[in-house]
């Protein structure tokens, strides 16, 4: 008896790795445009108008999908902005975009009937009921779930509600619910949801004190390794920090997530799509994880045993976890 | 003269005993000069069972004292028992209930409040859910001073209101995993509630020894305690037209009292600063998300 096939939806920062994901195996690609409207909105990364018509036209051509993510809040005031990033989206053949904001939402709802849209994880709808609301106000066919779920959780929420779910497989981990979390503007007055960014380059600093490596984020220490030690980017909630007498990674330890191994239950619990995190991440890494997980989920739809963990040199800080899905990370 | 600004006194955040829940709300019935008290559990739904069977007293009692009382939803419903209570918050009250959670939109009765930990940071969002009902709006934290000014009037041509967050930590993020319990070396499921010797969020320091931030069970918190009283003339000239003043442990009538003596005209802002300086020594006081370069900066003067 074969598995149901999971589509595989995976990064791309640039054009290249854009191709590379399609050459690797891609079902469907996610991708942004190059400025404040996407939640990785970093110097060098994303599209413009141009590339992104050209990229979605060869996906097109490979069978592949394109989604655009416009996940950010629009700034009040500002609206006009992400109202032409959804409208020329729709222009250039996305398949669907990937939106966050309420108002956003109502506007291409009602803009572009026939445009397919879906919940980011930046809208954090974390059950049921919520999820309900987006997909009977605004006509959402899909929701990315948050990472605060378990995968039992993940089965209910599947059993309840009638539109597609697809959770993170790989990469980053967020600690924190995302779309609902000021850490990094406290620090740098850059947030996610108004920026697109966390933990900002431009904000970071490392410095070598008393024979000991320092990076900071916005004035505050984040990580303190020995001099010869490489340094870990300052990203505030994977730091090492003192509370009360506990010292050490308060919020998360600087691991990212890997649930290949979860694969079949993931499945079994009705999710329609996996999501691999990394579009500020190089074109290489894009290829070499997007073809490893294509193996995977071909291997599972076919019967065959999934083999986790081949991707381990490429997860940061070499360690990897589960995250919520499991419920002992709570 | 006019009255500028309306108070709020916010959900009580943290996990305080039962009985320090009922006299906190007794006073604030019976001394604080406030209009609205937001009461419910807005953070971990673990810690309702020690005090629910005290909220109609406090409700009654508040209600006596001639303040309108609002029910807070959860901020992140994820469990069956929590959607249950999400949908019987609006079912099996008449009161008002502010949302957290956009799960209770599928309930929701005209009119209602979007509290803090909803999105809305733009006129078109506002609209969306002024359109459905929402009446007052307490803006998110982060939400700089020139969105504010726009929201407000955005407000003001939909019949609603802002609130703005003036006076407390700051929540910050929400996670599936509880803090309190990890630093404790504890499981969220077996937590045996340490964060109860917090009752105002547990420090959280750099390694530098610098005060960074707080944790609060599966809340991340500012260290520094929001204040904006020195800031009320550029509020209420934004539009600004309500006041959050979240609970926390020491004198917090008098915070309360100082708001309303500044929002009356009774007293200057600085004078204000000085006697919270005075009822709360140990805080650090900012009003960076709004006027500063970060939320963590150093309170800047109007």
């Amino acid at each position: 008896m074969s598995a149901r096939k999971l589509e595989l939806v995976c990064p791309a920062g640039t054009p290249a790795a854009f191709r590379a994901a399609i050459d690797a195996g891609a079902h469907t690609v996610y991708c942004g445009f190059n400025d404040e409207t996407n939640a990785r909105n970093f110097p060098g990364l994303n599209f413009s108008r141009d590339e992104l018509g050209a990229s979605i036209a060869h996906a097109h051509k490979k069978g592949a999908h394109t989604l655009v993510a416009i996940n950010t809040f629009p700034r009040a005031g500002a609206v006009g902005f992400w109202h032409k990033a959804v409208d020329d989206a729709a222009r250039l053949g996305a398949d669907a975009v990937i939106l966050a904001d309420i108002g956003l939402l109502d506007y291409a709802s009602k803009k572009h009937p026939n445009l397919r849209l879906h919940l980011s994880v930046q809208a954090a709808a974390a059950n049921s009921d919520a999820i309900a609301f987006y997909a009977r106000a605004f006509g959402v066919k899909r929701v990315v779930l948050p990472r605060v779920l378990t995968v039992q959780e993940i089965a209910a929420i599947n059993r309840d509600i009638e539109i597609e779910t697809e959770v993170f497989i790989f990469g980053g981990l967020c600690v924190m619910a995302e779309g609902r979390c000021s850490l990094s503007s406290y620090a740098t007055g850059k947030s996610p949801n108004m920026n697109g960014a966390c933990s900002p380059a431009s904000h970071v600093e490392y410095r070598e004190e008393d024979g000991e490596l320092v990076s900071r984020l916005g004035g505050f220490a984040i990580h303190r390794v020995g001099a010869s030690e490489p340094a870990p980017y300052p990203t505030l909630c994977k730091g090492c920090f003192e509370a009360g007498d506990y010292k050490g990674h308060v919020f998360e330890d600087p691991s990212s997530l890997d649930a290949a191994a979860l694969i079949p239950q993931l499945a079994e619990a009705g999710v329609t799509a996996l999501k691999i995190e990394g579009r500020q991440r190089s074109r290489s890494y894009t290829e070499s994880v997007v073809r490893n997980f294509r193996k995977a989920v071909d291997d599972y739809a076919a019967g065959r045993p999934v083999v986790a963990g081949a991707l381990r040199d490429l997860t940061e800080g070499q360690t990897t976890t589960a995250g919520s899905y499991r419920k002992t990370w709570r | 003269m006019t009255k500028k600004f309306s108070l709020t006194v916010g959900p009580l955040q943290f996990n305080w005993s039962a009985d320090a829940f009922s006299d906190f709300y007794a006073r604030i019935a019976d001394e604080a000069p406030v209009d609205r008290v937001v009461i419910g559990e807005t953070v971990c739904s673990k810690r309702t069972p020690f005090y629910e069977d005290r909220i109609p007293a406090a409700i009654e009692r508040l209600q006596s004292g001639g303040k309108t009382v609002v029910l807070g939803s959860l901020a992140m419903v994820t469990l069956e028992r929590e959607k249950r209570a999400a949908r019987e918050l609006f079912e099996q009250t008449a009161l008002e209930v502010e949302i957290n959670d956009l799960t209770l939109m599928n309930w929701a009765r005209p009119p209602f409040s979007i509290g803090p930990l909803i999105n809305v940071y733009n006129e078109a969002t506002l609209a969306y859910l002024a359109g459905q009902g929402a009446k007052m709006f307490c803006l998110p934290p982060e939400a700089p001073f020139a969105s504010v000014e726009k929201l407000a009037a955005a407000a003001g041509e939909c019949g609603a209101e802002v609130e703005l967050w003036a006076y407390g930590r700051i929540p910050l993020a929400i996670s599936s995993r509880c803090y309190h319990a990890r630093v404790h070396g504890l499981s969220k499921d077996s937590c045996q509630f340490v964060c109860d010797k917090d009752p105002d969020g547990l420090t959280v320091r750099t390694l530098d020894g610098a005060d960074f931030l707080a944790v609060n069970g599966v809340q991340t918190m500012s260290h520094n305690t929001c204040n904006l009283i020195g800031d009320l003339d550029r509020l209420a000239a934004a539009g600004v037209r309500s006041l959050r003043l979240s609970p926390h442990t020491g004198d917090f009538v008098a915070v309360t009292k100082a708001f309303a003596d500044v929002a009356s005209g009774a007293i200057s802002g600085d004078e204000g600063l000085t006697r919270l300086r005075a009822t709360a020594p140990e805080a650090e006081f900012s009003n960076g998300f709004l006027f500063g370069a970060c939320g963590a900066a150093e309170l800047t003067p109007a």
